[in-house]
Protein backbone atom coordinates (compact mmCIF):
# COMPACT_ATOMS: atom_id res chain seq x y z
CA UNK A 1 0.00 0.00 0.00
CA UNK A 2 2.74 2.41 1.00
CA UNK A 3 4.82 1.64 -2.06
CA UNK A 4 1.84 1.91 -4.41
CA UNK A 5 1.05 5.32 -2.96
CA UNK A 6 4.69 6.20 -3.42
CA UNK A 7 4.44 5.34 -7.11
CA UNK A 8 1.29 7.43 -7.48
CA UNK A 9 2.98 10.44 -5.93
CA UNK A 10 6.10 9.93 -8.03
CA UNK A 11 3.97 9.80 -11.15
CA UNK A 12 1.96 12.86 -10.19
CA UNK A 13 5.04 14.88 -9.28
CA UNK A 14 6.89 14.01 -12.47
CA UNK A 15 3.73 14.54 -14.50
CA UNK A 16 3.24 17.94 -12.86
CA UNK A 17 6.66 19.02 -13.98
CA UNK A 18 6.01 17.90 -17.55
CA UNK A 19 2.54 19.46 -17.50
CA UNK A 20 3.83 22.85 -16.35
CA UNK A 21 6.50 22.81 -19.03
CA UNK A 22 4.09 21.63 -21.72
CA UNK A 23 1.70 24.40 -20.75
CA UNK A 24 4.48 26.95 -21.24
CA UNK A 25 5.08 25.65 -24.75
CA UNK A 26 1.41 25.27 -25.67
CA UNK A 27 0.55 28.83 -24.54
CA UNK A 28 3.01 30.32 -27.00
CA UNK A 29 2.23 27.84 -29.74
CA UNK A 30 -1.44 28.71 -29.34
CA UNK A 31 -1.08 32.41 -30.04
CA UNK A 32 1.72 32.40 -32.58
CA UNK A 33 2.32 28.87 -33.91
CA UNK A 34 5.84 28.96 -32.53
CA UNK A 35 7.40 25.91 -30.90
CA UNK A 36 9.74 27.67 -28.52
CA UNK A 37 12.76 25.43 -28.11
CA UNK A 38 14.46 28.09 -26.00
CA UNK A 39 12.00 27.22 -23.21
CA UNK A 40 14.41 24.74 -21.62
CA UNK A 41 17.14 27.35 -21.55
CA UNK A 42 14.81 29.84 -19.89
CA UNK A 43 14.41 27.21 -17.17
CA UNK A 44 18.19 26.94 -16.70
CA UNK A 45 18.61 30.71 -16.82
CA UNK A 46 16.04 31.18 -14.07
CA UNK A 47 18.12 29.02 -11.72
CA UNK A 48 21.43 30.63 -12.59
CA UNK A 49 19.95 34.08 -12.11
CA UNK A 50 19.88 33.21 -8.42
CA UNK A 51 23.68 32.79 -8.35
CA UNK A 52 26.68 35.04 -8.73
CA UNK A 53 28.77 34.34 -11.85
CA UNK A 54 31.65 31.99 -10.99
CA UNK A 55 33.22 28.83 -12.35
CA UNK A 56 33.52 27.15 -8.92
CA UNK A 57 31.84 23.84 -8.19
CA UNK A 58 29.96 25.29 -5.25
CA UNK A 59 27.57 28.00 -6.23
CA UNK A 60 27.92 31.46 -4.76
CA UNK A 61 24.36 32.13 -3.97
CA UNK A 62 22.97 35.58 -4.48
CA UNK A 63 19.20 35.85 -4.61
CA UNK A 64 18.93 32.15 -3.72
CA UNK A 65 19.31 33.05 -0.05
CA UNK A 66 16.24 35.23 0.01
CA UNK A 67 13.33 34.03 2.12
CA UNK A 68 10.87 32.02 0.05
CA UNK A 69 8.26 34.76 -0.19
CA UNK A 70 10.82 36.96 -1.95
CA UNK A 71 12.73 34.20 -3.74
CA UNK A 72 9.71 32.81 -5.57
CA UNK A 73 8.43 36.12 -7.01
CA UNK A 74 12.00 37.07 -7.89
CA UNK A 75 12.55 33.86 -9.85
CA UNK A 76 9.16 34.11 -11.57
CA UNK A 77 9.92 37.68 -12.57
CA UNK A 78 13.29 36.62 -14.00
CA UNK A 79 11.68 33.87 -16.10
CA UNK A 80 8.85 36.11 -17.29
CA UNK A 81 11.27 38.96 -18.00
CA UNK A 82 13.66 36.85 -20.06
CA UNK A 83 10.78 35.33 -21.96
CA UNK A 84 9.21 38.72 -22.78
CA UNK A 85 12.63 40.04 -23.74
CA UNK A 86 13.10 37.14 -26.17
CA UNK A 87 9.78 38.03 -27.80
CA UNK A 88 10.72 41.70 -28.14
CA UNK A 89 14.28 41.14 -29.30
CA UNK A 90 13.87 38.00 -31.40
CA UNK A 91 10.41 36.61 -32.13
CA UNK A 92 8.67 39.89 -32.95
CA UNK A 93 10.87 40.12 -36.01
CA UNK A 94 9.59 36.74 -37.20
CA UNK A 95 5.88 37.56 -36.88
CA UNK A 96 5.25 36.92 -40.57
CA UNK A 97 7.77 34.11 -40.98
CA UNK A 98 6.66 30.52 -41.39
CA UNK A 99 6.63 28.22 -38.36
CA UNK A 100 9.82 26.39 -39.35
CA UNK A 101 11.77 29.64 -39.50
CA UNK A 102 10.46 30.68 -36.09
CA UNK A 103 11.37 27.30 -34.67
CA UNK A 104 14.95 27.62 -35.92
CA UNK A 105 15.11 31.12 -34.44
CA UNK A 106 14.05 29.62 -31.11
CA UNK A 107 16.85 27.03 -31.33
CA UNK A 108 19.32 29.82 -32.00
CA UNK A 109 18.00 31.83 -29.07
CA UNK A 110 18.31 28.73 -26.86
CA UNK A 111 21.97 28.38 -27.83
CA UNK A 112 22.62 32.05 -27.12
CA UNK A 113 21.14 31.73 -23.63
CA UNK A 114 22.97 28.47 -22.96
CA UNK A 115 26.37 29.78 -24.08
CA UNK A 116 25.86 32.98 -22.16
CA UNK A 117 25.43 30.83 -19.03
CA UNK A 118 28.40 28.69 -20.06
CA UNK A 119 30.55 31.80 -20.32
CA UNK A 120 29.62 33.03 -16.84
CA UNK A 121 29.33 29.75 -14.96
CA UNK A 122 31.23 27.06 -16.96
CA UNK A 123 29.61 23.78 -17.91
CA UNK A 124 30.34 22.17 -14.52
CA UNK A 125 27.19 21.45 -12.53
CA UNK A 126 27.10 23.40 -9.28
CA UNK A 127 25.63 22.26 -6.03
CA UNK A 128 23.09 24.66 -4.66
CA UNK A 129 20.70 24.48 -1.81
CA UNK A 130 17.42 26.10 -2.72
CA UNK A 131 14.55 26.01 -0.25
CA UNK A 132 16.24 23.20 1.80
CA UNK A 133 13.26 22.86 4.13
CA UNK A 134 11.36 21.18 1.29
CA UNK A 135 13.49 18.05 1.13
CA UNK A 136 12.07 16.68 4.40
CA UNK A 137 9.73 13.77 3.92
CA UNK A 138 6.20 13.71 5.23
CA UNK A 139 4.37 10.54 6.07
CA UNK A 140 1.01 9.88 4.38
CA UNK A 141 -0.71 6.53 4.94
CA UNK A 142 2.60 4.84 5.55
CA UNK A 143 4.33 6.26 2.50
CA UNK A 144 7.17 8.71 2.95
CA UNK A 145 6.61 11.48 0.45
CA UNK A 146 9.14 14.30 0.07
CA UNK A 147 7.46 17.59 0.96
CA UNK A 148 8.70 19.03 -2.33
CA UNK A 149 6.76 16.39 -4.27
CA UNK A 150 3.58 17.34 -2.47
CA UNK A 151 4.22 21.02 -3.09
CA UNK A 152 4.96 20.38 -6.77
CA UNK A 153 1.63 18.63 -7.19
CA UNK A 154 -0.31 21.24 -5.23
CA UNK A 155 1.38 24.12 -7.05
CA UNK A 156 0.65 22.55 -10.43
CA UNK A 157 -3.00 22.04 -9.60
CA UNK A 158 -3.22 25.60 -8.28
CA UNK A 159 -1.55 26.92 -11.45
CA UNK A 160 -3.98 24.97 -13.62
CA UNK A 161 -7.04 26.30 -11.82
CA UNK A 162 -5.55 29.78 -11.75
CA UNK A 163 -4.94 29.65 -15.48
CA UNK A 164 -8.44 28.40 -16.20
CA UNK A 165 -9.90 31.24 -14.14
CA UNK A 166 -7.60 33.71 -15.84
CA UNK A 167 -8.56 32.56 -19.33
CA UNK A 168 -12.28 32.43 -18.54
CA UNK A 169 -12.77 35.44 -16.33
CA UNK A 170 -10.44 38.17 -17.45
CA UNK A 171 -10.54 40.39 -20.47
CA UNK A 172 -6.98 39.46 -21.28
CA UNK A 173 -7.83 35.77 -21.07
CA UNK A 174 -10.73 36.25 -23.47
CA UNK A 175 -8.47 38.00 -25.95
CA UNK A 176 -5.93 35.23 -25.58
CA UNK A 177 -8.45 32.47 -26.26
CA UNK A 178 -9.70 34.26 -29.35
CA UNK A 179 -6.17 34.94 -30.58
CA UNK A 180 -5.16 31.34 -29.98
CA UNK A 181 -7.99 30.11 -32.13
CA UNK A 182 -7.77 32.55 -35.01
CA UNK A 183 -5.06 35.12 -34.62
CA UNK A 184 -5.82 36.98 -37.85
CA UNK A 185 -9.52 37.31 -37.10
CA UNK A 186 -8.85 38.41 -33.51
CA UNK A 187 -6.50 41.05 -34.77
CA UNK A 188 -9.07 42.27 -37.29
CA UNK A 189 -11.58 42.66 -34.51
CA UNK A 190 -9.19 44.93 -32.67
CA UNK A 191 -7.65 42.50 -30.18
CA UNK A 192 -4.26 43.95 -29.27
CA UNK A 193 -2.06 41.28 -30.77
CA UNK A 194 1.30 42.35 -29.40
CA UNK A 195 -0.02 42.60 -25.88
CA UNK A 196 -1.62 39.18 -26.07
CA UNK A 197 1.59 37.64 -27.35
CA UNK A 198 3.67 39.37 -24.68
CA UNK A 199 1.24 38.11 -22.07
CA UNK A 200 1.63 34.57 -23.36
CA UNK A 201 5.41 34.89 -23.21
CA UNK A 202 5.29 36.31 -19.68
CA UNK A 203 3.08 33.45 -18.47
CA UNK A 204 5.24 30.90 -20.24
CA UNK A 205 8.43 32.36 -18.74
CA UNK A 206 6.94 32.39 -15.25
CA UNK A 207 6.01 28.73 -15.68
CA UNK A 208 9.61 28.00 -16.76
CA UNK A 209 10.86 29.70 -13.60
CA UNK A 210 8.47 27.66 -11.45
CA UNK A 211 9.94 24.50 -13.01
CA UNK A 212 13.42 25.89 -12.39
CA UNK A 213 12.67 26.33 -8.68
CA UNK A 214 11.26 22.81 -8.42
CA UNK A 215 14.14 21.20 -10.34
CA UNK A 216 16.75 23.20 -8.45
CA UNK A 217 15.33 22.21 -5.08
CA UNK A 218 14.83 18.61 -6.15
CA UNK A 219 18.28 17.92 -7.58
CA UNK A 220 20.33 20.36 -5.50
CA UNK A 221 22.34 21.24 -8.59
CA UNK A 222 22.40 23.97 -11.16
CA UNK A 223 23.41 22.75 -14.58
CA UNK A 224 23.24 24.71 -17.82
CA UNK A 225 21.60 21.69 -19.46
CA UNK A 226 19.05 21.18 -16.70
CA UNK A 227 16.09 22.32 -18.81
CA UNK A 228 16.83 20.13 -21.80
CA UNK A 229 15.19 16.91 -20.69
CA UNK A 230 12.07 18.61 -19.35
CA UNK A 231 11.84 20.66 -22.53
CA UNK A 232 11.99 17.52 -24.68
CA UNK A 233 9.33 15.75 -22.63
CA UNK A 234 7.18 18.86 -22.61
CA UNK A 235 7.45 19.21 -26.36
CA UNK A 236 6.39 15.59 -26.75
CA UNK A 237 3.50 16.25 -24.39
CA UNK A 238 2.30 19.19 -26.49
CA UNK A 239 2.51 17.04 -29.62
CA UNK A 240 0.57 14.10 -28.26
CA UNK A 241 -1.80 16.47 -26.48
CA UNK A 242 -2.64 18.07 -29.83
CA UNK A 243 -0.54 21.12 -30.63
CA UNK A 244 -2.02 24.27 -29.14
CA UNK A 245 -4.54 22.54 -26.92
CA UNK A 246 -3.80 23.61 -23.35
CA UNK A 247 -5.90 20.87 -21.80
CA UNK A 248 -4.27 18.31 -24.09
CA UNK A 249 -0.79 19.48 -23.14
CA UNK A 250 -1.55 19.15 -19.43
CA UNK A 251 -3.21 15.77 -19.84
CA UNK A 252 -0.34 14.44 -21.93
CA UNK A 253 2.20 15.84 -19.46
CA UNK A 254 0.63 13.87 -16.63
CA UNK A 255 0.31 10.82 -18.87
CA UNK A 256 4.02 10.93 -19.75
CA UNK A 257 4.93 11.31 -16.08
CA UNK A 258 2.79 8.30 -15.24
CA UNK A 259 4.17 6.17 -18.07
CA UNK A 260 7.76 7.03 -17.16
CA UNK A 261 7.17 6.23 -13.47
CA UNK A 262 5.39 2.98 -14.19
CA UNK A 263 8.09 1.90 -16.63
CA UNK A 264 10.66 2.58 -13.93
CA UNK A 265 8.83 0.10 -11.71
CA UNK A 266 7.77 -2.65 -14.07
CA UNK A 267 10.74 -2.84 -16.41
CA UNK A 268 13.29 -5.52 -15.51
CA UNK A 269 16.23 -3.90 -13.66
CA UNK A 270 18.58 -4.35 -16.61
CA UNK A 271 16.21 -2.44 -18.91
CA UNK A 272 15.54 0.46 -16.55
CA UNK A 273 18.43 2.46 -17.92
CA UNK A 274 16.53 2.51 -21.19
CA UNK A 275 13.31 3.75 -19.64
CA UNK A 276 13.07 6.81 -21.86
CA UNK A 277 13.42 4.66 -24.97
CA UNK A 278 10.29 2.78 -23.88
CA UNK A 279 8.50 6.04 -23.14
CA UNK A 280 9.33 7.41 -26.60
CA UNK A 281 8.23 4.08 -28.08
CA UNK A 282 4.85 4.54 -26.40
CA UNK A 283 4.69 8.07 -27.82
CA UNK A 284 5.25 6.72 -31.34
CA UNK A 285 2.42 4.25 -30.78
CA UNK A 286 0.08 7.04 -29.70
CA UNK A 287 0.96 9.11 -32.75
CA UNK A 288 0.37 6.17 -35.10
CA UNK A 289 -3.20 5.88 -33.86
CA UNK A 290 -3.89 9.58 -33.23
CA UNK A 291 -1.55 11.61 -35.41
CA UNK A 292 -3.53 14.77 -34.62
CA UNK A 293 -2.87 14.32 -30.91
CA UNK A 294 -5.19 13.35 -28.09
CA UNK A 295 -7.18 16.59 -28.01
CA UNK A 296 -6.40 18.29 -31.27
CA UNK A 297 -6.69 22.04 -31.49
CA UNK A 298 -8.15 23.55 -34.60
CA UNK A 299 -6.19 25.63 -37.02
CA UNK A 300 -2.70 24.26 -36.52
CA UNK A 301 -2.19 24.17 -40.25
CA UNK A 302 -3.95 27.17 -41.66
CA UNK A 303 -3.58 30.61 -40.18
CA UNK A 304 -5.51 32.32 -42.99
CA UNK B 1 -25.42 62.70 -42.75
CA UNK B 2 -22.62 60.20 -43.14
CA UNK B 3 -21.95 58.17 -46.24
CA UNK B 4 -19.61 55.33 -47.06
CA UNK B 5 -18.36 55.92 -50.54
CA UNK B 6 -16.14 53.99 -52.93
CA UNK B 7 -14.74 56.72 -55.14
CA UNK B 8 -13.55 55.44 -58.55
CA UNK B 9 -11.91 52.42 -56.93
CA UNK B 10 -9.63 50.28 -59.07
CA UNK B 11 -7.73 47.22 -57.98
CA UNK B 12 -5.17 45.40 -60.10
CA UNK B 13 -3.60 42.09 -59.13
CA UNK B 14 -0.33 41.65 -61.04
CA UNK B 15 -1.69 43.62 -63.97
CA UNK B 16 -5.05 41.86 -63.93
CA UNK B 17 -7.82 44.36 -63.28
CA UNK B 18 -10.13 43.04 -60.58
CA UNK B 19 -12.02 46.32 -60.22
CA UNK B 20 -12.03 49.33 -62.50
CA UNK B 21 -13.29 52.72 -61.41
CA UNK B 22 -16.09 51.41 -59.26
CA UNK B 23 -18.36 53.98 -57.62
CA UNK B 24 -20.70 52.99 -54.83
CA UNK B 25 -22.34 54.84 -51.97
CA UNK B 26 -24.10 53.50 -48.88
CA UNK B 27 -26.14 55.84 -46.68
CA UNK B 28 -27.44 55.26 -43.15
CA UNK B 29 -30.61 53.21 -42.99
CA UNK B 30 -30.25 52.21 -46.62
CA UNK B 31 -29.87 48.64 -47.92
CA UNK B 32 -27.68 48.54 -51.00
CA UNK B 33 -27.36 45.30 -52.94
CA UNK B 34 -24.20 44.28 -54.72
CA UNK B 35 -24.72 41.53 -57.27
CA UNK B 36 -22.89 40.10 -60.21
CA UNK B 37 -21.70 36.79 -61.62
CA UNK B 38 -18.90 34.82 -59.96
CA UNK B 39 -15.57 36.58 -60.25
CA UNK B 40 -17.19 39.96 -60.85
CA UNK B 41 -15.16 41.52 -58.01
CA UNK B 42 -17.85 41.77 -55.31
CA UNK B 43 -15.74 40.44 -52.45
CA UNK B 44 -12.73 42.46 -53.67
CA UNK B 45 -14.87 45.59 -53.37
CA UNK B 46 -15.94 44.62 -49.85
CA UNK B 47 -12.28 44.02 -49.00
CA UNK B 48 -11.42 47.50 -50.24
CA UNK B 49 -14.26 49.11 -48.28
CA UNK B 50 -13.17 47.40 -45.05
CA UNK B 51 -9.43 47.93 -45.33
CA UNK B 52 -8.45 44.38 -46.27
CA UNK B 53 -7.34 45.46 -49.70
CA UNK B 54 -5.63 48.71 -50.66
CA UNK B 55 -7.06 50.14 -53.87
CA UNK B 56 -4.59 50.60 -56.72
CA UNK B 57 -6.41 53.79 -57.64
CA UNK B 58 -9.29 55.70 -56.15
CA UNK B 59 -10.25 55.93 -52.50
CA UNK B 60 -12.76 54.92 -49.88
CA UNK B 61 -14.36 57.89 -48.19
CA UNK B 62 -16.35 58.20 -45.00
CA UNK B 63 -18.26 61.50 -44.87
CA UNK B 64 -16.07 62.67 -47.72
CA UNK B 65 -12.84 62.02 -45.81
CA UNK B 66 -10.50 59.52 -47.51
CA UNK B 67 -9.73 56.43 -45.43
CA UNK B 68 -6.42 55.52 -46.95
CA UNK B 69 -4.02 53.08 -45.33
CA UNK B 70 -6.28 52.32 -42.39
CA UNK B 71 -6.17 48.76 -41.12
CA UNK B 72 -9.36 46.67 -40.84
CA UNK B 73 -9.58 47.12 -37.06
CA UNK B 74 -9.18 50.89 -37.41
CA UNK B 75 -12.03 51.02 -39.91
CA UNK B 76 -14.03 48.79 -37.58
CA UNK B 77 -13.55 51.33 -34.83
CA UNK B 78 -14.79 54.04 -37.16
CA UNK B 79 -17.99 52.11 -37.67
CA UNK B 80 -17.43 49.99 -40.78
CA UNK B 81 -18.11 46.36 -39.92
CA UNK B 82 -18.41 43.25 -42.03
CA UNK B 83 -19.19 39.57 -42.03
CA UNK B 84 -17.30 36.97 -44.01
CA UNK B 85 -18.34 34.21 -46.36
CA UNK B 86 -18.70 31.09 -44.26
CA UNK B 87 -19.00 33.02 -40.99
CA UNK B 88 -15.42 32.70 -39.74
CA UNK B 89 -16.44 32.53 -36.09
CA UNK B 90 -14.17 31.51 -33.23
CA UNK B 91 -15.50 27.99 -33.42
CA UNK B 92 -14.10 26.74 -30.11
CA UNK B 93 -15.46 29.69 -28.14
CA UNK B 94 -18.98 30.02 -26.77
CA UNK B 95 -21.32 32.24 -28.81
CA UNK B 96 -21.33 34.99 -26.19
CA UNK B 97 -17.53 35.10 -26.16
CA UNK B 98 -17.48 35.59 -29.92
CA UNK B 99 -19.41 38.83 -29.46
CA UNK B 100 -17.72 39.78 -26.23
CA UNK B 101 -14.20 39.65 -27.66
CA UNK B 102 -15.36 42.00 -30.41
CA UNK B 103 -16.62 44.44 -27.79
CA UNK B 104 -13.32 44.19 -25.94
CA UNK B 105 -11.46 44.67 -29.24
CA UNK B 106 -13.46 47.86 -29.76
CA UNK B 107 -12.21 49.12 -26.43
CA UNK B 108 -15.09 48.29 -24.11
CA UNK B 109 -14.48 47.02 -20.59
CA UNK B 110 -15.23 43.35 -20.02
CA UNK B 111 -18.44 44.12 -18.15
CA UNK B 112 -19.66 46.52 -20.83
CA UNK B 113 -18.77 44.00 -23.53
CA UNK B 114 -20.75 41.25 -21.74
CA UNK B 115 -23.73 43.56 -21.35
CA UNK B 116 -23.74 44.58 -24.99
CA UNK B 117 -23.13 41.02 -26.22
CA UNK B 118 -26.08 39.77 -24.18
CA UNK B 119 -28.34 42.51 -25.49
CA UNK B 120 -27.16 41.89 -29.05
CA UNK B 121 -27.84 38.14 -28.92
CA UNK B 122 -31.31 38.97 -27.75
CA UNK B 123 -31.73 41.53 -30.54
CA UNK B 124 -30.75 39.09 -33.31
CA UNK B 125 -32.95 36.46 -31.70
CA UNK B 126 -30.49 33.87 -30.45
CA UNK B 127 -30.29 34.66 -26.73
CA UNK B 128 -30.79 30.99 -25.72
CA UNK B 129 -27.64 30.01 -27.64
CA UNK B 130 -25.33 32.28 -25.63
CA UNK B 131 -23.38 29.48 -24.01
CA UNK B 132 -23.26 27.05 -26.93
CA UNK B 133 -19.86 26.45 -28.52
CA UNK B 134 -20.00 28.38 -31.80
CA UNK B 135 -18.64 25.49 -33.88
CA UNK B 136 -21.58 23.26 -32.92
CA UNK B 137 -24.31 25.55 -34.30
CA UNK B 138 -26.29 24.91 -37.49
CA UNK B 139 -25.23 27.36 -40.18
CA UNK B 140 -28.37 29.50 -40.00
CA UNK B 141 -27.60 30.28 -36.36
CA UNK B 142 -23.93 30.65 -37.18
CA UNK B 143 -24.81 33.43 -39.64
CA UNK B 144 -26.82 35.20 -36.95
CA UNK B 145 -23.86 35.01 -34.59
CA UNK B 146 -21.64 36.44 -37.33
CA UNK B 147 -24.12 39.26 -37.92
CA UNK B 148 -24.42 39.90 -34.18
CA UNK B 149 -20.64 40.03 -33.94
CA UNK B 150 -20.52 42.56 -36.79
CA UNK B 151 -23.16 44.73 -35.08
CA UNK B 152 -21.26 45.01 -31.79
CA UNK B 153 -20.42 48.63 -31.07
CA UNK B 154 -23.34 49.82 -33.25
CA UNK B 155 -21.39 50.38 -36.48
CA UNK B 156 -22.70 53.00 -38.90
CA UNK B 157 -22.24 50.55 -41.79
CA UNK B 158 -22.27 46.80 -42.06
CA UNK B 159 -21.20 44.79 -45.10
CA UNK B 160 -22.75 41.33 -45.35
CA UNK B 161 -20.89 38.93 -47.62
CA UNK B 162 -23.30 36.25 -48.86
CA UNK B 163 -25.26 35.84 -45.64
CA UNK B 164 -27.95 33.71 -47.31
CA UNK B 165 -25.65 31.24 -49.06
CA UNK B 166 -27.06 27.74 -48.79
CA UNK B 167 -30.26 28.84 -47.04
CA UNK B 168 -33.73 27.57 -47.90
CA UNK B 169 -36.40 30.06 -48.97
CA UNK B 170 -37.91 30.14 -45.47
CA UNK B 171 -34.53 30.64 -43.82
CA UNK B 172 -33.73 33.42 -46.30
CA UNK B 173 -37.03 35.10 -45.37
CA UNK B 174 -36.01 35.15 -41.68
CA UNK B 175 -32.68 36.61 -42.67
CA UNK B 176 -34.39 39.30 -44.79
CA UNK B 177 -36.45 40.33 -41.80
CA UNK B 178 -33.29 40.66 -39.71
CA UNK B 179 -31.53 42.73 -42.37
CA UNK B 180 -34.55 45.06 -42.62
CA UNK B 181 -34.39 45.57 -38.87
CA UNK B 182 -30.66 46.33 -39.04
CA UNK B 183 -31.37 49.17 -41.48
CA UNK B 184 -34.69 50.22 -39.98
CA UNK B 185 -34.21 49.94 -36.23
CA UNK B 186 -30.47 50.51 -35.97
CA UNK B 187 -30.29 53.00 -38.80
CA UNK B 188 -27.29 51.11 -40.08
CA UNK B 189 -26.27 51.39 -43.73
CA UNK B 190 -26.19 47.85 -45.15
CA UNK B 191 -24.25 46.63 -48.16
CA UNK B 192 -25.58 43.19 -49.09
CA UNK B 193 -23.57 40.90 -51.34
CA UNK B 194 -25.71 37.97 -52.39
CA UNK B 195 -26.02 35.32 -55.05
CA UNK B 196 -29.69 35.01 -54.27
CA UNK B 197 -30.78 37.74 -56.63
CA UNK B 198 -34.41 37.36 -55.68
CA UNK B 199 -33.57 38.20 -52.09
CA UNK B 200 -31.62 41.27 -53.20
CA UNK B 201 -34.41 42.53 -55.45
CA UNK B 202 -36.88 42.01 -52.65
CA UNK B 203 -34.84 43.70 -49.96
CA UNK B 204 -32.67 46.46 -51.37
CA UNK B 205 -33.42 50.10 -51.97
CA UNK B 206 -30.64 50.43 -54.45
CA UNK B 207 -28.65 47.84 -56.39
CA UNK B 208 -25.24 47.91 -58.01
CA UNK B 209 -24.39 45.24 -60.57
CA UNK B 210 -20.76 44.33 -61.15
CA UNK B 211 -19.41 42.34 -64.05
CA UNK B 212 -15.73 41.71 -64.75
CA UNK B 213 -14.76 44.36 -62.23
CA UNK B 214 -16.87 47.19 -63.62
CA UNK B 215 -20.27 48.58 -62.65
CA UNK B 216 -22.60 47.67 -65.49
CA UNK B 217 -25.85 48.88 -63.96
CA UNK B 218 -27.21 50.71 -60.95
CA UNK B 219 -30.72 51.53 -59.91
CA UNK B 220 -33.72 50.44 -57.91
CA UNK B 221 -35.02 46.85 -58.13
CA UNK B 222 -37.47 47.72 -60.91
CA UNK B 223 -34.73 49.21 -63.04
CA UNK B 224 -32.44 46.24 -62.44
CA UNK B 225 -35.21 43.78 -63.29
CA UNK B 226 -35.75 45.57 -66.58
CA UNK B 227 -32.09 46.00 -67.47
CA UNK B 228 -30.91 44.45 -70.70
CA UNK B 229 -27.27 44.62 -69.61
CA UNK B 230 -27.91 42.72 -66.38
CA UNK B 231 -29.77 40.09 -68.31
CA UNK B 232 -26.83 39.82 -70.66
CA UNK B 233 -24.27 39.52 -67.89
CA UNK B 234 -26.19 36.79 -66.15
CA UNK B 235 -27.33 34.82 -69.17
CA UNK B 236 -24.38 35.41 -71.43
CA UNK B 237 -26.77 36.54 -74.21
CA UNK B 238 -28.96 39.54 -74.78
CA UNK B 239 -31.76 37.09 -75.37
CA UNK B 240 -35.36 37.72 -74.83
CA UNK B 241 -38.00 37.68 -72.25
CA UNK B 242 -37.47 35.22 -69.47
CA UNK B 243 -34.93 35.69 -66.71
CA UNK B 244 -35.06 32.73 -64.36
CA UNK B 245 -32.13 33.84 -62.20
CA UNK B 246 -33.81 37.08 -61.34
CA UNK B 247 -37.00 35.46 -60.18
CA UNK B 248 -35.73 33.06 -57.55
CA UNK B 249 -37.94 33.38 -54.46
CA UNK B 250 -38.66 37.03 -55.26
Amino acid sequence: MGSLLQIVFDALALGSLYALAALGIALIFGVMRLVNFAHGDVIAFSVFALLWPSVDAVAIVFAGNLPWFLLIPFALAIGAGLSVLSEIVVFRRFRRANPATMMIASFALGFVIRYFLLMLFSSRPKSISLLPALSQPVEIFGARIPLLQLITIVVTIAVLFGLIAFLRRTRFGLEMRAAAENFTMARMLGVRANRVIMGAFALSGALAAAIALILGSQTGTANIMMGANVMLMAFIATVIGGMGSLAGAVLAGFLLGAVATVMQVILPPDARAFRDAFVYGAVILVLIFRPQGLLSARGTKERV
Amino acid sequence: MSHLHADKVSVAFAGLRALSEVDLTVSPGQIVGLIGPNGAGKTTLVNVLTGFQTPTEGAVRLDGQPLSNLKPHELRRRGIARTFQGGRLFRDLPVIDNLEVTGVGLGLSRAAAIAEATAMLDWVGIAPLANRIAGTLPYTDERRVAIGRALMGKPAFVLLDEPAAGMSAAEAQDLSALIRRIAGEMGCGVLLIEHNVGLVLDLCHHIVVLDSGAVIETGDPTAIRASERVRHAYMGTAADTHLPVLEVSA
